[in-house]
């Protein structure tokens, strides 16, 4: 059909040389790439690449003058600078795991047969879209040690709270905590994506074969809600390695060295006019990144679902 | 037809009335205190109400700093936004429909656009190079050079569902590059530029950092960084600060009224391999 109109639109336009154009000009133009090229390449791709020079340099407003890897080592032995590094992996790990396993089962709870689902789904989602740095001030106020509405609720059921946010090994995950409930909505919406696009024949079968709620969870939503998981993953990993909004606006890396992680170690040194040392902060956090990212994605996505 | 489980259901609602509705209802309510009762940072119901005068002293606040803060955060997230995905549905075009040997590469660039975090200092010497440090041109390049690469995403699926053909039967009625994109192509993609606007309007409406970094100084400020500087200013008066966040919450919440369904499509792609 399709070519026969075509055909005929070109030959009662009888024009041999207009077709011809047409078929040695590809009407797709690599012109288009240019604006995003530009912007996308002065202002990423640029800065990228020479971060590897200028964190070898010690840098200042005015001049940069090369000095090896002295920053790395600095980096490396500063015990409050390397601390930065296990609290961001640390961070990592528990936000994306925590939002793997809660939004998994917010998102089994939100397709199953209850009321009020579309409260729910919105309810769960809606501090997705709030903003962070909000997020943060308010939870900072709930979590007072004294006042703050979660240890006054505690005190209510007889448990004295602890001071989340002052008590140097509780500081960073009270931060993951807060990091959870405003991101585990995003993590519920991919695995309900997920979820409802598993055909209903699986679950039939397998109601017809005897197998319970639990077997219907392991033999058929956890297997083929695996593209999910890979997402939740992966974004809520990256999200959490380059994390700094929300443990600026909550603890500013403290108490002390606490809860620091790399990206606010970078915020902290540019700062303080160490752009050499900021910048290979964020070399460290490029390596740390692409070294956990890249394997783990492709690890990830090799694996075909087998039922 | 499976009943429905009305115990777990009120199990349900009842812990996310605690976990999600206690927090919001916490700022609303003390955004209305005045300010020696907000510094108890109690979760009661007010005894005055200050709604109003609230408002009103948050407003003018620092010689109107929110009101410049809404005006710079509005042109700011237009602009990157409006850019970033004309820019960006021009690269997905290109990138779906033109064989070559560079897509390979592009489609690498967009994955690392996603993955790697942006280097700070060397991007501020960069905008300083080019006389754009602290403005917001520059603030508004940066959105877009960080946004590009999930607009391109989106895009490149939703534009592998509209059919060839459509480009050939456009070309051969005369069409140009820039007239097959702007007038066939671009009208037909009206739902994934919904999608894309609304979940970037929201990214860059939120975004701190950026701005932190990229456009210092408070004349120009964007609304993330006027929160953060009445928390500091105003270390007790807790009522002006929820009265903030409360302000800027409501452009998001509104996003969230009229464009549940494509802000929801937007954030899953990809949760389902098609």
């Amino acid at each position: 059909m399709a070519t026969t109109t075509v055909h005929r639109s070109a030959r009662t336009r009888n024009s041999a040389s207009a077709a011809g154009r047409v078929r040695a000009h590809s009407p797709y133009t690599s012109w288009f790439y240019l604006p995003a090229a530009v912007i996308y390449g002065v202002l990423f791709l640029v800065p990228t690449v020479i971060a590897f020079y200028f964190s070898l340099t010690r840098w200042s407003i005015f001049d940069s003058k090369f000095i090896g890897f002295d920053n790395y080592v600095t980096f490396f032995q500063e015990p409050g600078l390397i601390s930065s590094l296990w609290h961001t992996l640390v961070y990592a790990v528990l936000t994306s795991g925590a939002k793997v396993v809660l939004g998994l089962g917010l998102a089994i709870l939100l397709t199953s047969q209850i009321v009020g689902r579309g409260y729910l789904r919105s309810v769960v989602f809606f501090p997705v879209l709030v903003s962070t740095i909000g997020v943060g001030l308010t939870f900072t106020v709930l979590m007072n040690p004294e006042r703050g509405l979660i240890n006054q609720s505690l005190d209510l059921i007889g448990i004295t709270g602890p001071g989340w946010l002052t008590d140097p090994s509780l500081a960073l995950i009270s931060v993951a905590l807060v990091d959870i409930w405003k991101g585990v909505g995003l993590a519920t919406l991919i695995y309900i994506a997920g979820i409802v696009s598993i055909p209903q024949e699986y679950f039939e079968a397998a109601r017809v074969d005897g197998a319970g709620a639990w077997d219907n969870f392991r033999h058929i939503v956890l297997p083929l809600a695996r593209p999910a998981t890979v997402t939740v993953i992966i974004l809520s990993l990256i999200g959490g390695l380059r994390s700094f909004d929300l443990i600026w606006a909550m603890t500013r890396g403290g108490p002390g060295f606490t809860s620091d992680v790399i990206a606010s170690v970078i915020y902290k040194q540019y700062q303080a006019g160490f752009y050499g040392l900021s910048t290979a902060g964020n070399v460290v956090l490029f390596l740390v990144v692409t070294a956990i990212i890249l394997p783990l994605s492709r690890f990830l996505n090799r694996k075909e679902v087998e039922l | 037809m499976p009943r429905k489980n009305y115990a777990l259901s009120a199990i349900a609602i009842l812990v996310s009335v605690v976990v999600f509705l206690v927090p919001f209802a916490f700022i609303l309510l003390t955004a209305m205190k005045t300010q020696q009762e907000a510094s108890l940072l109690n979760f009661s119901w007010p005894t005055q109400f200050r709604f109003v005068q609230n408002f009103i002293d948050v407003v003018q606040a620092r010689d109107y700093m929110l009101i410049i803060a809404f005006i710079n955060s509005t042109i700011l997230t237009v602009a990157s936004v409006t850019l970033m995905v004309v820019f960006g549905a021009m690269v997905a075009f290109t990138l779906q429909r033109k064989r070559s040997r560079w897509n390979g590469l592009i489609n690498m660039f967009v994955l690392a656009g996603l993955i790697i975090p942006p280097a700070v200092v060397p991007t501020i010497w960069v905008l300083q190079k080019i006389g754009l440090f602290r403005t917001m041109p520059g603030l508004i390049l940066v959105e877009i050079a960080f946004g590009l690469a999930f607009v391109i995403l989106l895009f490149r699926a939703f534009i592998g569902t509209i059919p060839r053909e459509l480009d050939e039967a456009a070309v051969i009625d005369g069409a140009g590059p820039a007239r097959l994109f702007f007038r066939v192509i671009l009208p037909l993609l009206k739902p994934v530029i919904v999608t894309s606007v609304v979940v970037q309007s929201v990214m860059v409406f939120n975004d701190f950092t950026n701005p932190l970094y990229f456009l210092p100084g408070d004349q120009n400020a964007t609304v993330q960084l006027t929160l953060f500087n009445f928390s500091s200013q105003y270390s007790t008066q807790n009522n002006l600060l929820f009265m903030n966040i409360l302000l800027i919450t409501i452009p998001p919440l509104i996003m969230y009224l009229f464009f549940n369904r494509q802000i929801v499509a937007g954030m899953t792609a990809g949760a389902v391999k098609g």
